[in-house]
Formats: C-alpha cells, sequence, structure tokens
C-alpha cells in the first residue's frame, strides 16, 4: 500500500467514524429545528435542558446506577479473574469460565429478559436495585476479561518472593500484584462504568418506576423524532466521555515517558 | 474445595454464586418459562416448579411442561420470518463490515509504528462513547429531508430523495456503523504481527505486490477476519437498537419481536421462547468463539 493511498484510507475511515458524531455536535449548536437549514449558532437547546427536570433526574440515576454497578463489578471482576488465573484447576472450573464469559456474547435482550423473569420469580421489586444487579451481572465480565489477561502477564514468581520473605498471601497479593495490575483495574472500572451509562436494553428489562435512566430517557424522545434537545444532551455526553479519554490517554503517556 | 484456605474459598465463592443466581439460574428460568402455559397473572405464567410443594407435585408439574409455545412459534410465520430476516440482515452487515474494515486496518498496520497507537486509539475510542446516540446521528443523515439527501440533490446527483431511513438499508448501514471497532481490532492485530520478512522475501523471489497480497497478507490475516466476523454476527443477529431506531416497522429482526412479545403483548412464555431459539441459532458460532478464546487461553 504506497504512502498517499494508505492515507486516503485512513482518512476516509476516519470520515466514516466520526462524521456522523459530528453532525450531532453542530446540530446541538443550530438554532433551527431543522438539519438541513443552519438558523444560526444557538445554545438555547442547551439551556432548555437545564429545565428537563425528567432529563435531569434521568442522569443521576444512571450515574449512581453506574458508579454502583462498575464499583461491585470491577470488585466481583477481580475475585473472578484471580480464581481464574491463580487458583489452578477446580472441579466446575469450565462451567464457571463459560458462564464468566458468556454474558459478553450474549444478545442484550435475552439477558434483560432472564434477569426480569429472575428478579420477579425471586419476589425482587423491580427499580434502582435490580437495575445496579443487572447492570454488574453484564459489565463484570467485561472486567474480568480485562483483568484476567493482567494477571496472566505478570509474574508469579514476585508474589512467591514476598511470601518467601514472610508475607500471607493476602499481603502479597495487595502489595505486590495489586499495584502492577492497577492500569487494568481502572480501565476495568472506566469501562464498566461507560457500559453501564450507555445501556438501554438491559435497563428497560430490569429497571422500575421512579428509575428511568437517561438511555431509557433519549430511547423516548429518539421515538417521536430528532429534537435538538436530544442533540445537546448526547453532545455533553459525547464530551464527557472525550474528556475523560483524553485525560486517560495523557495519562498513560505521561507513565511511559 | 477442601483444599482451599478460607480466603480463596471467598474470592472464589463471590463471583460464583453472582454468577450462578444472576446469570445461570435466571437462564435456566427462562427455558423453564418458555415450557409453562401463559395464564392472566403476575407473573404472565403458570409457575412450574416451586420447592414448597414437594416432589410429589413435581412429577405432576413435569407431565404438565408444554410444547404449546413452541408449536405457536413454528405456526406462526412472524416468528420464522424475523430469524431469517436477522440472519440475513447479519450475514450482509458482517460482509459489509469486513470488506470496509479490511482496507482500514491494514492501513493501520502499515502506518508508520509511532503512529500506531493513535490510529488504534482513534479507531475504538467511538466504543467508548453511546452506542444509542452514534445510532441516533444517522437519523439525521439518513432521513428524506436529511443531510445525505440533501448535498446528492444538491449536487444534482439525484431528483428525488433516496428513501433510506426506516428501511432495511438503514439497519446494515447502522450495523457496519457500530460494529467497525469490533471487527478492526482482531483484524488489526492479525495484519499487524505480520513480519515485514515474508513479504519483502516474496518481493525478492518476484512475486507482484497482488501475489504477495493473495498468498501471504490475507491468508496470515484469516483467523482475524474470522474472529472480527463472530464479533459482529452474534450481537447482530440479537440486535434491538439498530433496527428499532433505523429500521421501518417492517424491517423483522428477532430482538425486535422478542421486545416486543415482552412489553407490548406481555406474552412471557412466547419471549422466553424466542430467546431460547434465538440461542439454539447462535450456539454455533458461540461454540467457535470460546474455542478461539480457549485457544488464546492456553
Amino acid at each position: 500500500m504506497g504512502a498517499l493511498f494508505r492515507s486516503l484510507v485512513l482518512f476516509a475511515g476516519f470520515v466514516f467514524l466520526y462524521g456522523p458524531i459530528a453532525v450531532l455536535v453542530v446540530m446541538s449548536f443550530n438554532a433551527s429545528r431543522l438539519v438541513t437549514v443552519w438558523g444560526g449558532f444557538s445554545t438555547k437547546w442547551y439551556a432548555s435542558l437545564l429545565e428537563d427536570q425528567a432529563t435531569r433526574h434521568a442522569t443521576l440515576i444512571s450515574l449512581e446506577a453506574a458508579a454502583l454497578s462498575s464499583t461491585l463489578a470491577t470488585l466481583l471482576g477481580l475475585c473472578a479473574a484471580v480464581a481464574l488465573a491463580r487458583f489452578g484447576a477446580f472441579r466446575t472450573r469450565t462451567l464457571f469460565f463459560g458462564a464468566v464469559h458468556a454474558p459478553l456474547a450474549l444478545p442484550e435482550v435475552v439477558l434483560g429478559l432472564a434477569l426480569l423473569s429472575a428478579f420477579v420469580s425471586f419476589g425482587l421489586e423491580r427499580g434502582f436495585v435490580t437495575l445496579v444487579i443487572g447492570h454488574a451481572t453484564l459489565t463484570m465480565c467485561f472486567a474480568t476479561v480485562g483483568l484476567l489477561a493482567a494477571l496472566r502477564s505478570c509474574d508469579p514468581a514476585q508474589e512467591e518472593a514476598a511470601m518467601d520473605l514472610g508475607a500471607t498471601p493476602l499481603q502479597a497479593f495487595v502489595l505486590v500484584t495489586l499495584p502492577s495490575i492497577a492500569p487494568a483495574l481502572a480501565s476495568a472500572f472506566l469501562l464498566s462504568f461507560a457500559l453501564s451509562l450507555d445501556d438501554l436494553v438491559i435497563a428497560s428489562f430490569t429497571t422500575g418506576p421512579g428509575a428511568t435512566t437517561l438511555p431509557m430517557r433519549i430511547y423516548s424522545q429518539v421515538r417521536l423524532g430528532v429534537s435538538p434537545q436530544i442533540n445537546a444532551i448526547s453532545s455533553l455526553l459525547l464530551a464527557v466521555v472525550g474528556v475523560a479519554l483524553a485525560l486517560s490517554a495523557l495519562a498513560m503517556r505521561r507513565k511511559r515517558a | 474445595m477442601p483444599r482451599f484456605s478460607p480466603g480463596r474459598r471467598i474470592v472464589l465463592t463471590a463471583p460464583y454464586l453472582w454468577i450462578l443466581a444472576f446469570f445461570l439460574a435466571p437462564m435456566a428460568l427462562i427455558l423453564k418459562i418458555s415450557l409453562s402455559h401463559p395464564v392472566e397473572a403476575r407473573p404472565p405464567y403458570e409457575p412450574l416448579f416451586s420447592l414448597a410443594e414437594g416432589p410429589a407435585l413435581w412429577l405432576e408439574k413435569l407431565q404438565a411442561l408444554s410444547l404449546e409455545t413452541y408449536r405457536a412459534l413454528i405456526d406462526d410465520p412472524l416468528y420464522l420470518d424475523s430469524y431469517l430476516s436477522s440472519l440475513w440482515l447479519a450475514a450482509i452487515s458482517t460482509l459489509l463490515t469486513l470488506l470496509v474494515a479490511y482496507p482500514f486496518a491494514l492501513a493501520m498496520a502499515r502506518a508508520p509504528r509511532h503512529l500506531r497507537p493513535l490510529l488504534v486509539g482513534l479507531a475504538i475510542a467511538p466504543f467508548w462513547t453511546s452506542f444509542l446516540i452514534r445510532v441516533y446521528a444517522w437519523i439525521m443523515l439518513l432521513k428524506d429531508e436529511g443531510l445525505i439527501n440533501h448535498a446528492l440533490m444538491a449536487l444534482h446527483l439525484i431528483d428525488a430523495p433516496l428513501e433510506i431511513y426506516a428501511t432495511s438499508t438503514a439497519v446494515v448501514i447502522g450495523m457496519v456503523y457500530s460494529y467497525l471497532p469490533f471487527m478492526l481490532l482482531p483484524l488489526y492485530a492479525a495484519l499487524e504481527r505480520q513480519d515485514p520478512a515474508l513479504r519483502e522475501a516474496a518481493a525478492d523471489l518476484g512475486a507482484s505486490p497482488a501475489d504477495i497480497f493473495w498468498r501471504i497478507t490475507l491468508p496470515l490475516s484469516a483467523r482475524g477476519a474470522v474472529a472480527g466476523s463472530l464479533m459482529v454476527f452474534i450481537p447482530a443477529v440479537g440486535e434491538f437498537v439498530i433496527p428499532d431506531v433505523l429500521g421501518g416497522p417492517q424491517t423483522l429482526m428477532i430482538g425486535r419481536t422478542l421486545w416486543s412479545e415482552f412489553f407490548t403483548n406481555r406474552d412471557w412464555p412466547m419471549a422466553s421462547a424466542v430467546a431460547i431459539l434465538l440461542l439454539a441459532l447462535l450456539i454455533l458460532p458461540l461454540v467457535v468463539v470460546e474455542r478461539l478464546r480457549a485457544e488464546g487461553e492456553g
């Protein structure tokens, strides 16, 4: 592939990936409601968001659910990854390995339906708690995969050396292994957070009245058609994710340098 | 697990119980619900087993297990059409994603070494942003009065708007766009790993660039292409958001049928049966994915 052709392919690829996102952000500043008419620069759609109680409430619910479920998912994922990486063979390890990975590939509608049926038969009232459980179940798989890879790449001899020098297994893990997988822990948490914040399908099945999430709120408005308010809230979400990604990229670069 | 210390037991038991309670039990439950009769109640299906009833009643209940829902599912062409159309749309989307992603991944893999981490970062960054929002953005582009039609008409390339929005074409475009990062990563990994010395040796021996591509680059990236295709195909078959937001009322996909069976018709046994058959459909690709993953685990 020639250098010029390569650059053209890369350019076209990134225009395809980022073009629709750019259109969305530009349109959120369009005074006109029409996509094809530029009515001048305006921040009125952002201002109208401030008065939208339902969206604000949904945003709070989403952030709380994401914070709780990603914390749970990271802890459970860490336990699962340690068990899979360090405990050697145990009975039903294959079942455990498969079950931990399966939700990754399972259609979300199936997992959502299964969770809801379980909550109903367990007698759990649908609401914020079931929402958090649903999101933690989905995202712990992503956390496990990332943490398992990180644990595999760090040398168990270091932990053994610490134990030879008198550390308990727990001390050795916390003082030696944990710091070296800290970046993987952070990215497992962030990925779980982002997935929870983004999820529509599992949330629709598992949540109840009073715990409507932001994607559910956006979805109900999308069904009514394109609206500049959705463009505005979407742009804000994109900005938050963009800033977080840029900061973590900078942090990684500084660490390497 | 007698040889495990108490600490280890806790580490294993916590995620194990969680997965048991909130994944394995729920999956067994929908299998059960799919075999029970719908009733007007809450929950809207006849409970099958209950520990309180004792084993004597279980046998009786076991005989009451019914394939009625599955029979109804096979008899109604809506479901068969949904399955076939899901498989078809997912297959086309996977193929198109592969065709779009291949040159893209190749260009990334052959870019100067110091640029590659940045390019990979940019290619997967959209995956971190909201899926729903990225799908929604396409409405503005694809609508009859949207940007693409507006631009094409302004350039006098077309006289009447292309009717893409609310069709299966829009769904395919949405899937290619949304799942592109899933295809890019495994392809890039496979292409980047290739030793440039192989291509140089082939060129020294007189192979043309086309020969080199078809006989070295492409075969060596086949595993990446298979892995990427499965990563796209499997979620695409069960996709709900894309057909619902970009598709029209006539766009049948099984995820959407399951959703309306549950939320609109409140037919739990039917929704569960649809889910079970969807899993049955995906079992082969899932097994292949697990095998690839197990090979990776070593």
